[in-house]
């Protein structure tokens, strides 16, 4: 039924930390490996060797720049996926069933063997999360691995979405939002988590962490500074011929 | 929008079909025998032509009746069954006055009724995208209405009520295409609101997640027909309403009456064209591309 449950047991989601994504993409890479291999049709490329190479990714990421008034521009890199939103708006277009909201821990999710590929899920949401399989003509969508984290064959350490198994940096936390003493509600909370286009009103699950604020040198020259005479000087002996007849070439 | 042909014909035609049905379900024109089965013949032609082209934008038609499910939540999933409904009730309607002639008033009036529901949803399942604020407006489902009506009326060859319906769907069009430019200023959706970066100082979009171009850029980031879309609104304005209403205007014979129908419908599928091509999705702020 594509009707939203009024509430969700559990809440599950990321917390992404634009602060300390690298922009590596290993998180789009791990992804994509994990969801081709296992749930649902695997994500397809068309004309992966060619000149137009196109394919099927449920997680991208695109780099940013912020041109502050007062201090240098800063790059961020910025990694998007499924929000896993509570008021979905992906959830209710769908005219088959095929899209839902899990009453147990709030993923959405695509029955693909009821997916008639209409693509209306993907024009409703606002993120860019959905996207159609070139090959198997059906939706896909970032699952937040749920083969994986329940999946009691993998060694414990293994049970979150790949993405967060990979990344390098630490910059992707999974958890219960619903649960506040949980890794991700402590994070949002003191980082100031926040919601992407919240004016589009769909209640997004997943949060991002701004980048904290740089820090700048100004006013905090070492009192010893102006005594740092400059070492640089005009080179002597070897060194000074050797310059000399560089010069003259 | 990506314009697919598959979506502007489907909108396009089916609009015109119910229309002519409503009009033929409420008696106008008042016909028996053949002239009837040729205006219902039209008619059905039109509407289930429409729907027919849009399931060819589909990945697995082979599914399409899971779609008569969700009509709780889904317009898509209301338009099937309102479509259906329609098409069931005036094919009835239709063999009474054919082959019987019979006016079944009550079943008229009925399918009457489903046919305007049946373009009503599909208004509604544009304008409930709060992605696409150029959709999510109150003038999308009375611009998708009137056009239904203003067609039906002149392909139902009814004079004053088609003049009348024109004048009304021209104004129509024009407060959507006045109301519509704004709409996605007023939605305030920026870059900024979509990376959640936009207190920091202003955001460029810097580097795309990819060198090639992907689905969503296909399908919901057309810039290519932004280009023509002033000359194209006069084009469809002139062909759509204008020259019709000129042509009516000086109570045609049977020929002009046939351009005027044939402008109108050119008219209304360039209007739909810029429908699809003008409207901007959201989620272009994230490749910088709004």
């Amino acid at each position: 039924m594509t009707t939203l449950p009024s509430s969700t047991t559990r809440k599950l989601g990321l917390v992404i930390d634009l602060d300390t994504c690298v922009g590596c993409h290993a998180c789009v890479i791990s992804c994509k490996g994990w969801n081709t291999e296992n749930y649902g049709a695997p994500l397809s490329d068309q004309d992966p060797y060619g000149a137009d190479p196109v394919g099927t990714f449920l997680n991208r990421v695109h780099s940013f720049e912020v041109k502050p008034e007062d201090s240098p521009p800063q790059l961020i890199h910025f990694p998007k996926s499924c929000l896993h939103c509570e008021d979905a708006p992906c959830v209710t277009v769908c005219p088959t069933g095929a899209s839902y909201k899990r009453v147990e821990d709030g993923i959405v999710l695509v029955n693909e063997t009821d997916c008639i590929g209409c693509g209306l899920c993907a024009w409703s949401c606002p993120y860019g999360a959905r996207e159609l399989d070139g090959a198997e003509k059906v939706m896909k969508k970032c699952t937040l691995c749920v083969d994986r984290i329940y999946n009691e064959n993998l060694p414990e350490e293994d049970r979150e979405p790949a993405c967060v198994r990979t990344c390098p940096a630490g910059a992707r936390h999974f958890g219960d939002f619903a649960d506040p003493d949980s890794n991700v509600s402590k994070l949002t909370a003191e980082r100031g988590g926040m919601d992407l286009m919240p004016e589009q009103g769909t209640k997004p699950v997943n949060k991002y962490l701004p980048p904290r604020q740089k820090d700048s040198w100004e006013g905090e020259v070492d009192v010893l500074a102006p005594f740092l005479a400059p070492v640089a000087e005009e080179p002597k002996g070897f060194l000074g011929w050797l310059d000399k007849t560089l010069e003259k070439l | 929008m990506h314009p697919a042909p598959s979506v502007i014909i489907f909108t396009s035609l089916s609009g015109l079909g119910f229309g002519l049905l409503t009009f033929l379900g409420l008696g106008y024109p008042d016909v028996s025998g053949w002239v009837a089965f040729v205006f219902f013949l039209i008619a059905f032609a039109l509407a289930v032509g429409g729907l027919l082209a849009s399931t060819f934008h589909l990945g697995h038609p082979e599914r399409a009746l899971k779609a008569f499910t969700q009509w709780r939540s889904s317009w898509l999933s209301r338009e099937g069954i309102c479509a259906v409904a329609a098409l069931l009730v005036m094919g009835i309607y239709a063999l009474g006055v054919v082959f019987f002639d019979q006016q079944w008033r009550l079943l008229g009036v009925l399918g009457a009724v489903l046919s305007v529901a049946t373009v009503f949803t599909t208004s509604m399942i544009y304008a409930q995208l709060k992605s696409i604020p150029r959709w999510n407006m109150v003038v999308t489902p009375a611009m998708f209405l009137m056009f239904s009506l203003a067609g039906g009326a002149l392909l139902g060859g009814q004079i004053t009520a088609a003049l009348v319906l024109l004048i009304f769907a021209a104004a129509v069009q024009l407060l959507y295409w006045q109301h519509g430019d704004g709409a996605f200023a007023r939605a305030a959706s920026t870059i900024g609101t979509a990376t959640g970066l936009g207190s920091r100082g202003e955001v460029r979009a810097f580097e795309p997640p990819h060198t090639g171009t992907n689905y969503l850029l296909r399908e919901f980031v057309h810039v290519v027909g932004r280009k023509h879309a002033q000359k194209l609104r006069v084009i469809s304005f002139v062909l759509g309403f204008v020259l019709p209403i000129l042509i009516l205007f000086v109570h045609p014979g049977h020929l002009l009456a046939l351009i005027a129908i044939l402008s109108h419908v050119a008219g209304v599928f360039v209007s739909r064209w810029l429908f699809f091509a003008q409207a901007e999705h959201v989620v272009g702020l994230y490749y910088g591309k709004r």
